[in-house]
Parts: C-alpha cells; structure tokens; sequence
C-alpha cells in the first residue's frame, strides 16, 4: 500500500508593531514579567481596545504579498475560553470576515520544482500572555506581557503533500514576512509558530482521512520531524486495524514523538460573536493601493531579477534570495567586486559554512560585505589565487582586517614574476630527472596529464603562491625544449 | 440649600451666597443623617468632596471657574474612579480600587464637579429594581417600601431625596430613565457613543450609555454638556463635537411633532400611568405642539431580543471576573477550575449568573442562529421602525414604565415580570437613540415618567422639548416627603 500525507498549516506571525494590537503598551520581547502590560492587557473593568491601525496596514502587506483578496470590511470577534494567561476570558480574533482572504504562494523545493500552495484566509488576533510553571512551587505564575501583541494566523489549505513540502511553505512565509519587514521571525522567541494539520490517505484516495493538529511546533527542524513521525504513527495506527482520533497533539522532540494533549475528547464550543466594543473596519481601495504601492521588492520577483541582471543560476538565485538580508549582502558584494557569480559562490560558499559553524546570522557575519567583496577583487586581479583566497577568508572572519592588509601582512601574494618562475620551474625539472624521462618518452597524448605531477612540485615550492596559469606556461615551453 | 438645581446652584457659588465647602458639608451631613432609610450610597467620600471643594472655592475666588465648579455630584458605582472603591454594586469587585478614572469622571473633575461619593446600583447594572444590589437594595424616597427603579435606584433615590442636586448613571435597557420616572426625577441615556465608555465597567457593550439623572431638564443639560465628549479610548465613541445643548433650551415647540406610538399604550399599561402621561401630551398640544399617531409595528420583539443580546455580550464582559487578578477569589482555591468556579459562584448573584448562563446559552454552538443572529435581526427591524417614525415627526412620546413603582420583593420570583418592566425604554437602546424621562404627574400617589424619544445625536431638542414642559409643569419640583 502506498500511502500519501495530507498536510495543511496554520501559522502564527508575531507583527513588529510597536504597541499591542490593541493598547498602547510596548511589544518588546524580553522584559521583566507584566511590566509591558497596561489596564488595557490586564483586562481591567471598563477598559476598552483601540486598534492599532500598523497592525492592519502589516496584515495588508501580508494579504498582498500572498496575492490574496484583501478584506475590506473586517470584524473583530469574540472567541471565548477561559484560561489565566487569557485576561479577558475571550480572546479577540477574526472569523468570519476576516482581514486577508483566500491567496497563493509558489514555494521551491529541493529538488527545483515547484508547488503552488493555496492560502485559506489570514486573519488578525491578539496573542495569549505564559503561564510560568516552573519557579513557583504549587502554583503558575502568570506573565502579560505577550498579551495583546498582534498576530496574524495564516491558515493553508491541506495543499502540502510531505514533511519537506510543509516546511519549503514555512521558510517561504518567513522569507516574505521577513522582507516586508512586518515580524522579525524570530522562531526561537516565538515570533512564529505553527500548528500542522497531519492527515494520510491511500494514494489514490479522494477523501482526507482524519486529522490531528500538532501544536506549537517553533523551529523548521521539528515541524519535520513532528510531521514525518505523525504521519508514521497514523500509517502504523491504520495499518494495525486502528483508527486516527481527531485531537489535539504535541511534539515531544526528545522522545522525537507525538503525544495527545487531552485525555478526554472535549467538544470545544467557543461561542464566538462580534465584539461589540470594536466597529467593523473598513479600508478604502486607495488605502489598499497605497500599501500596495510601498511594497519591497518581494523574493520572487528579487529571484528573477537576479536571475536576469547576475546571470545566477535559477538555484543560486533562489539559494540568495530566501532571506532579504542575505540578497542585501550579496547585492553589496558583488556591486562592489563587480564579480556577481563569484560573490555568489562566496555568499553560498565559504560565508555560509562560517556563519553555521559560528551559529551567527548573516547580520552577525564576522566578514562584512566591504570586505568579501575586496577579497573578491584581489582574486579577479590575480594578486591572489582561490585558494589563498580561503585563508586570507580565515584571517579577515578572525578579525585580521581587510583582504589588503592580510594578503601584506601576511605575505600572500600570488607571485606572477617570469624570473621567479622560471626559477622555481627549472629547479623542480631539475630535481626530477625519472619524471622529466618519462615525460620525454611519453606518447605526445599523455603528456598534458603528466604535467600535473610538476605543477604540483612547484606549487608546493612556492607554498601556494605561485600563478597557476604562468607555471603552466613556463613549465609546458620548458619541457617541451627538453624533447 | 438642597432644595436648589443645579444652575441655581451655579449661580449661588459665582454670587458668593455660599461656598462650594458649606455646600458640600450640608449634603454630606444629609447623606449621613438620611441615607440610611435609602441606601442610596455605596461610598461617601467626605474628606475627598472637601477638598475638592475648597479647591473648588478658590478656583470661583481666582474667577477661574469652570462649567461646573463647585458643584456637587454622585457617581453611579459602575464608574471607575481612581484611588476609590468602584464595586459595581457586586461583591466581586468590593475590593476593587481602580488606578484610572473614568472619562466621564474625568470629565466632571474637569468641570470643577466635586464627588459625594458612589451610588448603589444593580449588581452589574442587571436590574429593575435595584434589588441585586450585593450592598443592598435601594428604597424609593417617596415610599420606602417601594423599589427605586433599577439598575440606577442609587443615582435616582439619592437625587429624588436630595442628598445630591445630580448623578451620573447608565442605562443599558432603562437603567436612567426607569428610576427617573419611579423616583420622579429627570433622567437622559444619550445616543449611544455620546457619552464615553472608558472606565465605565461594560454589562452589554453595544448597548451601555452614560447620562445624568437631575431634578430638571435644564439641569440634565448642564451635566450632559460635561459628561459628553469624544474619546479615541473608546473606538464606539462618536467623534463628533458635542452640540451647545443650552442654546435652545428656550426655543418655542410651536409646531413641533410629536410620534404616538399606538404600540405604547396597549395591554399591560396601568390605566392610571396611561392617564397621566395622556395629560402630559395635553399640555403639549397646548404649547403648540402636534401629536402623530405612528406605528412601531415590532415593539413587541424589543423585550425578547434584548434578553438575547445583552446576556449575551454580557457573558463574554463578565469572564474577566475570574479570580486570578483582581476583584473576588475564593478561599484556598483547590486548583485551578476550582478557583474559577467557587469564585465565580461566590462573587456573583443570582441575577447576574443567570444572564450569564442565558446569555452563554444563546451563543451556544446550534443556537446561536435561532437566538443571537435571529435577535440582531429583530434589532435592525426595531431600528428601522425608528428610522422611518423620525421620516414624520420630531420626538416620539409614551410612558416611560408600565407601572409606578412597585413594592421590595413583588417580582423577585418572577424574572419576565420584572424584565416587562423596561418594556418602553429597551427599543432605544436596541436603536441607540436618545432617551429621557421627566416627571409627568403621580399614580397611585406614586410619580410617573413621561418618556421623550428623539432622533440620533437630536439631545438638543430632547432637552428643549423638556424644558418647555417643565416651564409650564410643577411635577418636577414635587420633592418626596422623605427628603424634607
């Protein structure tokens, strides 16, 4: 039996508004506990919300990102559930009409083919504060400051069909968020997390098969893991005789398994309706045309810009273009070393192996774009060869300085003088006189190949240093004078 | 001195014939000397009222006085006011001190307004009595075995017996103008999002207003002209300017028309209430004024589809009642659904988890169509109904009540009994039009409210239309035999 995996997301992107969606308090990640909660976030009798109108224009930016119908009347309702870190017993979301509607995404896969995923609606909510249950011994302790910070929930279709699917379709809402600049991103402080919505079905088979939700997955690693362990457990289930329970599930990425929240199946009933402290909102097709308007440069469009005016590759350009600050940072390389695909190959390269072995974003390079970009130079005068290049790489991510002051100080460069040359050539011929009879008694095919052995020699003589291209050369005219 | 208005009193203070401090030492000491026979008054707060005061009296020394400086006022306990205890009549807040004020309130502190202090009200405004009261219920001045109307009883008792030229209060179904026409008071709940709901603790959001009880229509005006205002912390709030209501207050009504809703005068009017209020438009006709009969064809859903909606956004309000940060929390809760529950069951009344659990009902996954959504139907019918009226006339008429006040205890057993009660005043908040109640005579020696309507954000004529009836009526300066 071949089974197939049906998978929908729900994401939910953190807004980088200044103040919460609906009072004034700061949004800022990490302060003490509830000293960015306001009456408003404390849901104190007779305070009431006041929207925050960045947060519509963020979710504006999102919907026409996503090539989504924009709603252009939008209501706030009421979803009601009582829990502590929830202060006002109801959080206050969109249901019906809400802000972004139904849209589509291209997202690229590993092997360069393309999907396209089709978006249900996105729509805006204020966030829950924590519940702490750590440091209090018998009891929780309750932070507000999240409470109120703006959301957007992006909920798919269940267009994705493999784990690698699901999160090739969340790097790509990063990417867009990210460069709409309308949330940091921030999956390790939780600026975006996701529910994934995990079903099987027979090959073949039109109906979906029952689904669970895992829930709060925050790190790419683990939407797939958790996806690729869910749906093995529901194969397995089903497989055995079982049936899939629609439930609620979490990832334990320890015990790298899946486990149900709740004991008992619980019917929740939410009674939502619309809030009646807030008034339906309603945005003018000029204002949508504005925001429109001050739209960035988006990662499709960057791609095939970069396609055309760098002449990349459809890979590399995709590869350059997923984080809006590494487009900025290869942009600069290559403006500046007027070498676009060898600072591609860089940025791609060795930049990218540095930052992963430093865990640090590209923002944290250690070699800043000025730099790479005049190492670049260095190599495309010939003042220093590829594989110098590497260490003088080393030297300047070591804090060395600039590619000019390493290659001086430390006395790389390439050496392209015939007199040096011919030196280090005739020595090398000179030492190897089994080679230099082999060579002169070679059938005229074989010689190229047999070069090799030489240049090696010589290259290893002048530590590295030596043009490649002039010792090949000088080495090929004085050999052949040796016939 | 408590026989005075408001405007007399305005006067008083700017002619140096009294200060703001002797005033307001002399309705402190007949809050202390009478309240007890009304429990009108949830908190006094003396030493407070006393220093504002004498602020107050050098403010009118320096000649720098505001609209109403100096002049003492009570709030309704629904208010939040900074620094002092606002129960909301309920003993789940009875430990609440709020650190903000209310827009209203800080609209009267603007004015120069001194506070007497909180007035008793139905636990949560969810009342027609001012029975629920977790402080007690309120007695009617003019016979204290009779209720004062509800949910504002506090603000309206304390004004019919004097202890105060003037309170705020709300009204969500009737809760200003019912205990207007109970108490024979004067009582106005203004378009909705006249009056600023910030700091005003929400029963059913999308139908709670602000306005004043007073002893007369020029008074209402004063007070309303401080009490309204736009407020970008209230996104309902009209951010309109608010209209020179005391500019026409003497205009002439010659001509005016006035809708008669044939609706409001059939079964279940008492005769007598029915009478008075026929006197009433008597006089009117007489000022010059035309009566219309109109039609309001769907009044009779007014009273069901209101006791969907409220309930049910009052469900939703009141879960922020929960125990974790303010107000009640149980004893030694044993976990968390403990804590919720006994908290919850113990801080609240009956009257409120009732509504809760209607209102609960109603948006109930499978009922919510049947109720919620067949009920806000009703509301755009009701509204409608308004719309087309105000096509023909200028202000519509009718009783304000069914009945005059009626004794402790008559309806507690029977809650619709009690609800039928609002059965003229709740169409306006479904509508969200302006509403006031003005003395009109007494039945059953008890006073009766005639209730004017008028169009949206149209309190200036309201006020006027009032106005004249009082200048050519006594009913308001009829003061209850307790208060002397």
């Amino acid at each position: 039996m071949e089974w197939e995996v049906v998978i929908g997301l729900e994401v939910h992107v953190q807004l980088a508004t200044q103040s919460k969606i609906f009072s004034g308090a700061s949004t800022a990640f990490g302060a003490a506990p509830n000293t960015q909660a306001c009456a408003v976030d404390l849901a104190m009798p007779g305070t009431l919300p006041v929207p925050n109108e960045e947060a519509f224009r963020f979710a504006v930016m999102f919907g026409l990102a996503m090539n989504a119908e924009i709603g252009k009347r939008s209501v706030f309702e009421r979803k009601n559930y009582f829990y502590p870190d929830l202060p006002k017993g109801y959080q206050t979301t969109q249901l019906e009409q809400p802000i972004v509607g139904e849209g589509q995404i291209e997202i690229h896969l590993e092997d360069g083919s393309s999907k396209t995923v089709r978006l249900h609606h996105a729509h805006l909510e204020e966030d829950a504060g924590k519940s702490l249950h750590e440091d209090f011994h018998g009891m929780s302790g309750i932070d507000l400051n999240r409470a109120g910070t703006p959301l957007i929930e992006i909920v798919s279709e269940p267009d994705m069909r493999s784990a690698a699917e699901a999160v090739a379709y969340l790097k790509k809402i990063h990417s867009i968020v990210t460069y709409l600049g309308i949330s940091d991103g921030d999956m390790s402080q939780g600026s975006l997390r996701c529910d994934a919505n995990v079903s099987v079905r027979l090959k073949g088979e039109e109906e979906l098969g029952t689904r669970t939700e895992i829930k709060n997955l925050n790190s790419f690693r683990f939407i797939e893991k958790a996806i690729k362990v869910e749906a093995q457990r529901q194969i397995d289930l089903i497989e055995d005789g079982g049936k899939v329970v629609q439930e609620t599930r979490l990832y334990d990425a320890d015990k790298n398994e899946t486990r149900s929240m709740r004991s008992k199946e619980v019917a929740n009933d939410y009674r939502y309706f619309p809030c009646p402290d807030l008034l339906p909102v309603v945005l003018s097709d000029e204002y949508i045309e504005q925001v429109r308007g001050d739209l960035p440069e988006l990662p499709d469009a960057k791609c095939a810009r970069f396609e055309k005016e760098y002449g990349l590759s459809a890979y590399d350009a995709d590869q350059l273009t997923q984080e809006r600050s590494t487009a900025n940072y290869f942009e600069q390389v290559a403006a500046k070393s007027g070498e676009a695909k060898l600072a591609a190959n860089w940025v791609m390269g060795e930049l990218a192996a540095l930052l992963n072995r430093e865990e640090k974003s590209i923002e944290q390079s250690p070699v800043n774009a000025e730099h790479l970009a005049g190492l670049i130079a260095r190599i495309k005068d010939g003042t220093i060869s590829s594989k110098i290049a590497k260490q003088v790489f080393e030297a300047m991510a070591n804090g060395d300085g600039d590619a000019d002051t390493v290659i001086e100080a430390k006395g790389l460069k390439q050496v392209s003088d015939t007199g040096a040359i011919e030196k280090l050539v005739d020595d090398v011929i000179a030492a190897s006189s089994a080679q230099v009879e082999n060579y002169r008694n070679a059938d005229p095919d074989k010689r190229p190949k047999m070069m090799g052995f030489f240049v090696g020699q010589i290259m290893k003589a002048s530590k590295g240093q030596a043009n490649p291209q002039m010792i090949n050369k000088v080495l090929k005219e004085k050999l052949d004078a040796l016939l | 001195m408590h026989q005075l208005t408001i405007a007399e009193i305005i006067r008083g203070l700017r002619d140096k014939q009294f200060s703001s401090v002797e005033l307001t030492s002399h309705y402190l000491e007949r809050i202390q000397q009478l309240d007890n026979q009304f429990n009108s008054f949830i908190t006094v707060t003396s030493e407070q009222a006393l220093k504002e005061a004498a602020a107050a009296d050098a403010r009118l020394a320096q000649g720098d006085a505001p609209a109403l400086c100096g002049v003492p006022v009570a709030h309704k306990d629904i208010f939040c006011t900074n620094g002092v205890r606002t129960s909301c009549g309920s003993k789940m807040l009875d430990n609440f001190v709020p650190p903000y004020d209310a827009t209203v309130i800080d609209n009267f502190q603007r004015a120069g307004a001194i506070s007497l202090g909180k007035t008793n009200m139905d636990e949560f405004a969810m009342g027609s009595s001012n029975e629920t009261s977790f402080y007690g219920a309120v007695k009617n001045p003019w016979n204290v075995e009779r209720i004062p109307g509800g949910s504002s009883g506090g603000s309206a008792a304390a004004v019919a017996a004097l202890l105060a030229p003037g309170a705020t209060a709300t009204d969500t179904g009737g809760s200003i103008r019912q205990p207007a026409a109970m108490t024979g008071t004067t009582g106005l709940k203004p378009t909705y999002g006249r009056v600023s709901r910030w700091g005003m603790i929400a029963f059913a959001s999308s139908l709670d207003q602000g306005g004043p009880i007073t002893r007369t229509a020029e008074d209402a005006t004063l007070m309303l002209s401080v009490m309204a205002s736009p407020d970008a912390k209230d996104s309902t709030c009209l951010d309109r300017p608010v209209q020179d209501y005391t500019a026409h207050l003497n205009d002439s009504i010659a001509g005016l028309k006035i809708g008669v809703p044939s609706e409001y005068f059939g079964e279940g009017l008492d005769s007598e209430v029915g009478a008075r209020v026929q006197d009433a438009l008597k006089e009117y006709e007489k000022l010059g004024a035309e009566l219309v009969e109109i039609s309001l064809p769907h009044s009779k859903l007014a009273v069901p589809a209101y006791y969907v909606i409220a309930p049910a956004e009052a469900s939703a309000n009141l879960s922020r009642f929960d125990g974790v940060r303010y107000g009640y929390r149980c004893e030694n809760p044993a976990d968390l659904r403990d804590l919720y529950m006994r908290s919850r069951g113990e801080g609240f009344g009956e009257e409120v988890k009732r509504r809760i659990l209607v209102g609960s009902y109603a948006l109930s996954a499978g009922y919510y169509d049947a109720y919620y959504n067949k009920a806000q139907q009703v509301r755009r019918l009701i509204k409608q109904d308004f719309v087309d009226a105000f096509d023909k006339v200028d202000v519509i008429m009718g009783p304000t009540a069914p009945n005059p006040a009626f004794k402790l205890g008559e309806k507690n057993a029977d809650p619709v009994a009690m609800y039928l009660e609002d059965i003229y005043t709740i169409a306006t908040n479904l509508a969200g039009l302006p509403g006031m109640s003005i003395p009109c005579g007494f039945a059953h020696g008890l006073p009766v409210g005639l209730q004017i309507i008028g169009n949206y954000l149209d309190e200036a004529r309201m006020l006027n239309v009032a106005h004249q009836f009082q200048q050519a009526s006594d009913w308001h300066q009829q003061t209850a035999p307790a208060a002397e």
